[in-house]
């Protein structure tokens, strides 16, 4: 095989992956039950999704452009640091307004920290 | 073949943002439309890192950090301010 064929499936299986993994972020995002399970599906699967994504795109700018190509894994550092930061305010700010929880558990027994 | 595998990706990702956008508009409560609104942030840097793949252009990686750094704070914005009541005390 030769080596820019190699090249062109390898960054093809990365898009599509990290695709397929956005989609099924986002699809959790629509179905699950209640505000902290539909934190899930965003803050993992579309991290992945876009490191992926960000990965092929250096692989391919690196051997078609004109040198190496790194500048893709800010963008993944970036997202990787500010997405866990993002989620946990969300979820404290839904624990503030005491939004239900799905059936089965509930956060009744909870009381917010007053600070 | 690339550029196949990146139609359909794309085709993907613009499935998952209007699935985001559908949960924009239904969400019971607001947190619910500030998470569609960081997942609609994502995806679309995602979508413009393909496309930017698509054409073998090295610029749009550029649109796709500033998208993510403003997702980021409207994000931490947003949620600081229905917590406290205030963004900065």
């Amino acid at each position: 095989m030769e080596a820019s064929t190699l090249l062109d499936w390898i960054v093809a299986a990365l898009v599509l992956v990290g695709a397929a993994f956005s989609l099924i972020g986002s699809l959790g995002l629509l179905r699950m039950p209640d505000i902290f399970t539909r934190l899930h599906g965003p803050s993992k699967a579309t991290t992945i999704g876009i490191g992926s994504m960000l990965v092929a795109s250096a692989l391919y700018m690196s051997f078609r452009g004109p040198g190496l190509s790194l500048h893709e894994f800010m963008i993944s550092l970036f997202i990787a640091i500010t997405t866990p930061v993002g989620s946990h305010l969300l979820a404290k700010a839904a624990r503030h307004r005491r939004l239900p929880g799905a059936e089965g558990w509930s956060t009744d027994g909870d009381q917010p920290r007053n600070k | 073949m690339l550029s196949h595998a990146i139609d359909i990706a794309l085709a993907l990702l613009g499935m998952s943002l209007a699935l985001a956008l559908l949960r924009l508009m239904r969400g019971p409560d607001v947190i619910d439309r500030i998470l569609a609104l960081d997942t609609l942030y994502v995806n679309s840097a995602a979508m413009l890192v393909v496309y930017g793949l698509r054409l073998g252009a090295d610029r749009y990686y550029e649109a796709a950090l500033l998208i993510a750094m403003l997702g980021f704070i409207t994000t931490v914005v947003l949620s600081k301010f229905l917590t406290r009541g205030d963004v900065i005390e």
